[in-house]
């Protein structure tokens, strides 16, 4: 298909991308309709009463109070619409599908980490399928870095101490760049990659060609017992610690009497900095894990946890 | 005065330059020869020409790291510089163009030398503090060429947690120590001028007869004296965490790596408005003066000052967009970023209507106040842009705001500074440049500056990101019109001081009001002598009171 601007504008993957560069397009036609009047309005004067140069230079005896509201107030009611179109498709990106595909991601000085919920990792590239909706969770190991995929309009800081996430629909297979956008130190500008968007057989195919020792949850469930998690977090315990089955999304209440959602933060802070939110009716006993595991590992234990359902209510 | 054979006219010129004039003989310059008698003056005038020189090796050692720069992203590969040099260079030249350059260019320099002479003052209202924040910045000057010595820094300018505090292995306490420093001759100079225009205004200067320069440079200073502790505070936190292992802003410590932006930026975002506040009213200056006409909407051009000051504070939060922050914190910050636009808009549409009937000169400042125009509505208008939560989503931390922020602050600032330079440079020096260089100058400045940036937007549309130097093949046409244009710009900046520099030894004599303006500054001699004013003036009308011809009314 011979798109004119295709030429001139990077590859649109997804429908969000065609949305964002239709914003930009609009927003300059705007910035045009604004400067234009100014650039040839300041030509034109500078030419035509140019001193020395007769002209009619008599003044209205009034200046117009409403000259100055209306080149305030114009301008601004026009920006203003845009402010709403560009909030409200910005506010997309905050609001991931249900069936999306997760993907835990793992930054680090210079390099990123993609595990597929299959067990399927990749370092610097990441598969995933078209048409669906894919999320990705990320962790960094150090400091800021930033997942910036250009040919999805999307980018995301990947912030130590803390899950991010960013989600996308790729709608058309290829190969797109990946970089870090967030200067990371020395090698940042090398800390980059490609996206490789598939159909989904091809994607089929590409996970099963990918060497698997475990899915992501089966070396969580593995972690979960090596650890010595399973030790107070298992049924027969003696230890008197939260049953985890089916906790992931369920709402927990804590000690100080607030309530939280047991999302991917709340189970890495649990783990990591297990003082800081005590579940409500259990003593703060946990130890840290803060230097025993890593994001990945972290990650993996995470993936288990998800992957825990509840035991099948008996009749 | 504005021809070229006119402006070379060799008169009384002799081969060892034009001798001394009789108000040379008694202006500030000739008013002790020694050493000692500049470095320990404390006349706001000989003080401005320290900071002059000063700022003037500063632009020139940060464009130097910029040349560095240019040079090598000329290919994608890393050729020139290792990525560790890269990065020191691009820090450098951040640190230095901020902070040494920008920063304290035109306040420190033409606030200085203007703002008596336009309010009827004889000095500052504390001389000695003035001097004193010249030495406290000249002490950070020479922490940050030690940095520079000592290997560089690799953190970028905006020494972004946990990279600066833990994870860096370059000066970076030295560096931030620079930095600190240097805001101490911020505050102190900005205290300064606040005192100086609400209590050294001479009788009949009331607030609505200011000079616009000195509402610009009024707004700038409140701006400096509130923000720049944050700045401060922030770098002495970074200090400790590195040195004592403080958890303050690194995760692993139990700190918030956020925190340190939203610090970081609650100074630097209104920091913008220090470097362009200024700016803003050297063009109304200019503009005015050019068109002899009185401003149009001269209580809108003022008010929008403050206005811009004001706002700059509320803004800070569009810097974290894909940081990690809130939804509902980014649409506040986007709109609160839009609200900018209106006072900007105000002043560019007033400067315009202000041509409108005007008696243009095409001399060099009105060509350097057209250039900043043009350049500030670019780097205004992606501005607006970018405030857009979506489009700022791609093009955060892209060669797109590399671009934005170089038409605001160099495109801007940068030939503001210039125009004032060629404005005022017969009032400081006492003599005139060529006209035929100094439009040149002004032409090039614009055409290589546009050619420099400019290509810069369509590589952060594309997707290039900034603060890199190994990038993909794709970007090099772009990158190579881009180092052309920084070569021509760089010709085009060093050229005036050159010419200027010629002046001050074959120019013509200026006389008292060469172009000629109204405003207190040009009722002096030129030089003016020491203490300005032999008897105070007093005001006595409204500022830029040119003759208008008024319908109905006798020409």
């Amino acid at each position: 298909m011979a798109d004119p601007w295709s030429s001139l504008l990077p590859a649109e993957a997804s429908n969000y991308s065609s949305q964002v560069d239709l914003l930009t397009g609009l927003m300059l036609v705007l910035a045009l309709g604004l400067s234009a009047p100014v650039f040839i309005l300041m030509a034109y004067f500078a030419v035509k009463y140019r001193r020395g140069k007769p002209a009619n230079r008599t003044h209205a005896a009034n200046r117009n109070i409403w000259l100055e509201i209306s080149w305030s107030a114009i301008p601004f009611v026009a920006l203003l619409g845009f402010y709403l179109w560009s909030t409200d498709l910005s506010a997309r990106l905050y609001h991931a599908p249900g069936n999306a595909l997760q993907i835990d991601v793992v930054a680090k000085q210079w390099m990123w980490k993609f595990q597929h919920p299959e067990g399927q990792g990749e370092i610097n590239e990441l598969h995933v399928p078209v048409d669906q909706p894919v999320r990705l969770i990320m962790a960094s190991q150090d400091v800021i870095h930033s997942l910036y995929l250009p040919a999805l309009r999307i980018k995301q800081d990947v912030v130590p101490g803390r899950y991010t996430s960013e989600w996308f629909t790729a709608n058309r297979p290829g190969i797109y760049m990946l970089a870090c956008a967030e200067y990371c130190g020395a090698n940042h500008s090398e800390m980059g990659g490609r996206i490789i968007v598939l159909d989904k057989a091809d994607y089929a195919r590409w996970l099963g060609q990918s060497s698997v020792d475990n899915s992501l949850a089966l070396a969580g469930a593995a972690l979960f017992r090596a650890r010595g998690c399973s030790g107070c977090h298992e049924p027969g315990a003696t230890v008197h610690a939260p049953r985890l089955d089916g906790i992931y999304g369920k709402t927990v209440a804590l000690q100080t009497g607030e309530t939280v959602i047991a999302d991917d933060q709340y189970l890495r802070d649990s783990i990591l900095l297990p003082q800081s939110q005590i579940a409500a009716g259990y003593p703060p006993i946990m130890p840290t894990f803060q230097n025993v595991l890593s994001e990945e590992d972290v990650l993996k234990i995470i993936a288990y946890i998800k992957s825990l359902q509840p035991e099948a209510n008996t009749q | 005065m504005t021809d070229f054979a006119e402006a070379h006219r060799p008169s009384n010129l002799s081969q060892t330059g034009l001798s001394e004039t009789e108000t040379e003989r008694v202006s500030y310059l000739r008013a002790g020869h020694s050493l000692s008698s500049w470095l320990f003056t404390t006349d706001h005038k000989r003080i401005a020409i320290l900071y002059l020189i000063s700022i003037t090796f500063f632009f020139f050692v940060g464009g130097a790291a910029a040349a560095l720069i240019r040079l090598d992203l000329l290919t994608p590969k890393a050729d020139l510089l290792t990525n560790e040099g890269y990065n020191r260079a691009f820090t450098i030249h951040g640190v230095i163009m901020v902070w040494f350059f920008l920063i304290p260019s035109i306040p420190n320099t033409f606030g200085n030398f203007l703002v008596p002479l336009m309010i009827g003052a004889r000095d500052l209202a504390f001389p000695r503090l003035n001097l004193l924040s010249w030495y406290i910045f000249m002490l950070a000057g020479l922490f940050t060429l030690f940095v520079l010595i000592a290997g560089g820094v690799d953190t970028g300018w905006t020494f972004y947690t946990p990279l600066s505090s833990m994870f860096a292995h370059a000066n970076v306490v030295l560096a931030a120590t620079a930095v600190f420093i240097a805001g101490f001759s911020s505050i102190l100079t900005g205290i300064n001028f606040i005192v100086t225009t609400h209590k050294l205004r001479c009788p009949g200067m009331t607030w609505g007869r200011l000079p616009l320069f000195v509402w610009s440079i009024y707004a700038t200073s409140l701006v400096l004296v509130l923000a720049t502790p944050v700045l401060s505070i922030t770098l002495v936190l970074i200090a400790a965490e590195r040195l004592f292992g403080l958890g303050i802003f690194n995760p692993a410590l139990g700190g918030d790596p956020l925190l340190y932006q939203h610090l970081f930026w609650f100074y630097s975002h209104p920091a913008v408005y220090i470097m362009v506040l200024p700016a803003l009213g050297v063009v109304s200056e200019l503009v005015a003066a050019a068109a002899h006409k009185p401003i149009f909407g001269y209580q809108f051009v003022a008010g929008s000052s403050l206005a811009i000051a004001v706002i700059g504070f509320f803004v800070w939060g569009h810097h974290m967009f894909v940081a990690g922050q809130s939804m509902y914190a980014s649409a506040v910050f986007s709109f609160l970023s839009l609200l900018v636009a209106v006072p900007s808009g105000i002043k560019v549409y007033n400067w315009t209507a202000t041509l409108y009937k005007g008696h243009i000169s095409l001399d060099p400042p009105f060509l350097f106040a057209m250039a900043f125009i043009g350049l500030f509505v670019v780097g205004g208008l992606t501005g607006l842009i970018l405030a857009m939560l979506a489009v700022d989503v791609h093009v955060h931390d892209t060669y797109f705001v590399v671009a934005h922020f170089h038409y605001i602050m160099v495109g801007g600032t940068v030939s503001a500074f210039f125009g004032a330079l060629h404005f005022w440079w017969p009032k400081m020096i006492g003599r005139k440049y060529s006209l035929v260089w100094g439009r040149l100058s002004a032409i090039f400045i614009f055409l290589g500056f546009n050619l420099t940036f400019f290509p810069q937007f369509l590589l952060g549309y594309w997707g290039m990101p900034r603060r890199y130097h190994v990038y993909a093949p794709q970007f090099q046409v772009l990158h190579v019109f881009s180092s052309t244009g920084a070569s021509v710009l760089a010709v085009a900046y060093l050229v005036p001081f050159l010419y200027l520099f010629y002046s001050m030894r074959y120019g013509e004599p200026a006389g008292d009001n060469p172009w000629p303006a109204i405003g207190l500054e040009w009722t002096t001699p030129s030089p003016p002598p020491k203490h300005n004013f032999a008897k105070i003036p007093v005001v006595s009308g409204p500022p830029y009171d040119y003759h208008v011809e008024i319908e109905g009314k006798d020409g």
